[in-house]
C-alpha cells in the first residue's frame, strides 16, 4: 500500500446564506487546493465530492460532474458521496484508498453545501431525512431532538445533575466561539468571543435542554484537498501531511443503538480502525477536529475517541484539558459550532484545519504549537455514518 | 428472500394499537421495527410476535423548532421507551404539558397507543408512531 499525502488544501469561508452556487463554491475551494499543490487541473485523475442536499437546496443533482467540468478536470471520473454530515470525510477516505492502492496517484476530494440558503424550515426537514424516515420521522424527530435526547440520557446514565451538565456543555460552546472568533474562515469570525454560561443557558430553547448556543448553525461553504502518492508528494512539497490512519463505520436507527447509547458505537469502531492503522493511541493526538454539531456531541465524541473517561468529558472542559495548551486541543478552528457546518463540506474543512495546523499556518491565537499528529471525527446522521482520519507531519 | 414483516403491515397493525415485532428462532432476540434479519445475530429465521407495548421512558425532549410542514405541532415531546419486551422504540408522549417535561419523566412507566403522521411531499405516504401515556 502506498503512503498517501495531503499536498494542498482549499476552503471557502463558511457562512450563512450567500449567493454563490454549489459549483462555484466548490470550484473556488478546489482551485485553491490545486494551486497550493503546484498542480494543474489536468493532473487530477479523479474527483470525489461530498454533497448532501444540493438537490433540495438549488435543484442541482450530480453536482460533482459539473464541478469537475467547471475547474477544467475534463472527462475524469467524478463521484458524489452522501453520508449526511460525514459526506466529505467519506469522499476523502475513498480518495485515500484509491491513492493507497496505487490505482490513482493524484485525486481531488472535498465537499460543498448550501444548507443556510435553504432556510430553517426546509433545512430542518431535510436534515431529519438522516433519521429513519419510516420508523422515527413520524414522531417529529429533528437533529437537535436527537442530541437533546442524548443529553438527557447522558445525564441519567452518568448520574450528572442536568443543570451541572448544561453548564459543562455551555463551556464547550464558549471555547468553540472563542476559537472561531479569531478564525477568518469561520461563520462566527469576530463574533461571540464574549459568550458566557449565562448567555448560553438563557438563549432560545430549540429542543429541551438544548439552546441556540448549544447548536451549530446552518452553513454554506466548500472545502477541498489534493491527495497524492508519497512519490508524487515529495516532488510537490516540502511539507507533506500524511494520512496515516482511516476508519469508517455505520449503524441503523437511533433506537437500535440502545445497547450503547449515549455512546456511539460506530465511532468507537471507526476510530479504533484509524488508531490501529496509524499505530498511535489517543495519547498521541495533539489536535482533534471533531463533530460538535451540538455541545453534548463534543462530550460524547471525546469519550468514544478515548481522550477522556466516560461521563468525565465535561470536567475536562472545565479544567481546560480540551483547549489549546491542554491534553488535546479540540476544535481550534471553532468547530461546527463556530466555524460552521456546511454538511457536505464539513469533513474536508476538518482536514483543511488539521493540515494548516500541522504546517503552523493558522492565526497565532489559535495555533497548536508543535502539533505533530492530528485527527478528524465526522458523524453523519444520528450515528449512521462515522469517519475518522489521523494525519501526521511528513517532515 | 421475502421479509416476514414489512413496514406496510407493521404500520397497519400500529394503527390498531398493536405493536408487531419479530422473534428470532435462533437467538431469541426481538427485532422491532422489522428487518429482514435478526438485529442481534442476523438470522432470517424469525416469527412475527405482538409486543406488549408497555415500558419505561429512557429519555425525552420537547421540540420547539419543527420541520417544514409540521410547525403547527410544536411544542411536542418525543420519548425513547425501553419496552418491557426489550427493544427501545421512539414515539411521542401524550397527556402531559410538553413545556413541563423534566428529568422526572425518566424511568416512568408508559403504555402505548398510536398517532398517524399523514405524510408530506417527501415521505411516500403516512406513518404511524407510538403515542405513549403514563401508567398510573
Amino acid at each position: 500500500m502506498e503512503k498517501v499525502a495531503v499536498v494542498g488544501v482549499g476552503e471557502t469561508k463558511f457562512s450563512g446564506p450567500q449567493d454563490k452556487t454549489e459549483v462555484e463554491l466548490f470550484a473556488e475551494a478546489a482551485m485553491e487546493a490545486i494551486n497550493e499543490s503546484n498542480l494543474k487541473p489536468k493532473d487530477i485523475k479523479a474527483l470525489f465530492v461530498g454533497n448532501v442536499l444540493g438537490d433540495f437546496a438549488e435543484g442541482q443533482g450530480m453536482v460533482q460532474a459539473f464541478a469537475a467540468e467547471n475547474i477544467g478536470c475534463l472527462y475524469v471520473p467524478a463521484n458524489r458521496y452522501e453520508g449526511a454530515c460525514a459526506s466529505a470525510s467519506m469522499a476523502i477516505r475513498e480518495a485515500f484508498i484509491w491513492v493507497a492502492s496505487g490505482f490513482y496517484d493524484i485525486v481531488l476530494a472535498g465537499g460543498v453545501e448550501r444548507a443556510a440558503t435553504m432556510g430553517t424550515g426546509l433545512a430542518t426537514r431535510t436534515f431529519a431525512m438522516f433519521s429513519d424516515a419510516r420508523y422515527e420521522y413520524p414522531s417529529g424527530i429533528t437533529f437537535p431532538a436527537v442530541f437533546a435526547m442524548l443529553t438527557h440520557l447522558y445525564a441519567d446514565t452518568y448520574g450528572i445533575p442536568l443543570e451541572k451538565l448544561r453548564e459543562q456543555m455551555a463551556r464547550v460552546s464558549i471555547q468553540s466561539y472563542r476559537h472561531g472568533s479569531v478564525n477568518p474562515q469561520a461563520q462566527f469570525y469576530g463574533k461571540n468571543s464574549d459568550m458566557s454560561v449565562e448567555k448560553v443557558l438563557g438563549s432560545f430553547v430549540v429542543c429541551t435542554p438544548l439552546t441556540l448556543h448549544d447548536c451549530c448553525p446552518f452553513s454554506d461553504g466548500a472545502a477541498a484537498v489534493v491527495l497524492a502518492s508519497e512519490e508524487v508528494a515529495k516532488k510537490l512539497t516540502d511539507k507533506p501531511v500524511y494520512i496515516t490512519g482511516v476508519g469508517q463505520s455505520s449503524c441503523g436507527p437511533l433506537c437500535n443503538q440502545s445497547d450503547y447509547l449515549p455512546r456511539i458505537r460506530a465511532r468507537e469502531i471507526s476510530s479504533g480502525q484509524a488508531y490501529e492503522m496509524a499505530g498511535v493511541t489517543p495519547e498521541d493526538i495533539d489536535i482533534c477536529e471533531l463533530h460538535d454539531c451540538f455541545s453534548i456531541a463534543s462530550l460524547i465524541a471525546t469519550e468514544s475517541l478515548g481522550f477522556f473517561e466516560f461521563g468525565k468529558a465535561g470536567e475536562a472542559w472545565e479544567r481546560g484539558e480540551a483547549d489549546i495548551g491542554g491534553q488535546v486541543a479540540i476544535n481550534p478552528s471553532g468547530g461546527l459550532k463556530s466555524k460552521g457546518h456546511p454538511i457536505g463540506a464539513t469533513g474536508a474543512g476538518q482536514v483543511y484545519e488539521i493540515v494548516k495546523q500541522l504546517r503552523g499556518e493558522v492565526e497565532p491565537e489559535r495555533q497548536v504549537e508543535g502539533a505533530q499528529t492530528g485527527m478528524t471525527d465526522t458523524l453523519g446522521g444520528d450515528g449512521g455514518t462515522l469517519v475518522n482520519m489521523i494525519l501526521q507531519r511528513g517532515w | 428472500m421475502e421479509h416476514k414483516l414489512l413496514f406496510k403491515d407493521y404500520n397497519e397493525a400500529l394503527k390498531q394499537n398493536r405493536l408487531l415485532g419479530l422473534k428470532c428462532q435462533a437467538c431469541g432476540a426481538i427485532t422491532v421495527p422489522p428487518k429482514i434479519v435478526c438485529r442481534q445475530c442476523a438470522s432470517p429465521d424469525m416469527e412475527i410476535m405482538e409486543l406488549r407495548g408497555t415500558g419505561k421512558i429512557r429519555t425525552f425532549t420537547t421540540v420547539n423548532v419543527a420541520s417544514e410542514g409540521r410547525e403547527d405541532e410544536v411544542p411536542y415531546t418525543i420519548v425513547m421507551v425501553e419496552l418491557d419486551d426489550g427493544p427501545w422504540i421512539m414515539g411521542n408522549l401524550d397527556d402531559i404539558d410538553p413545556t413541563q417535561a423534566t428529568m422526572e419523566l425518566i424511568g416512568r412507566k408508559v403504555k402505548m397507543a398510536h398517532k398517524v403522521f399523514p405524510g408530506d411531499k417527501y415521505s411516500a405516504g403516512e406513518g404511524a408512531r407510538p403515542l405513549f401515556s403514563m401508567v398510573n
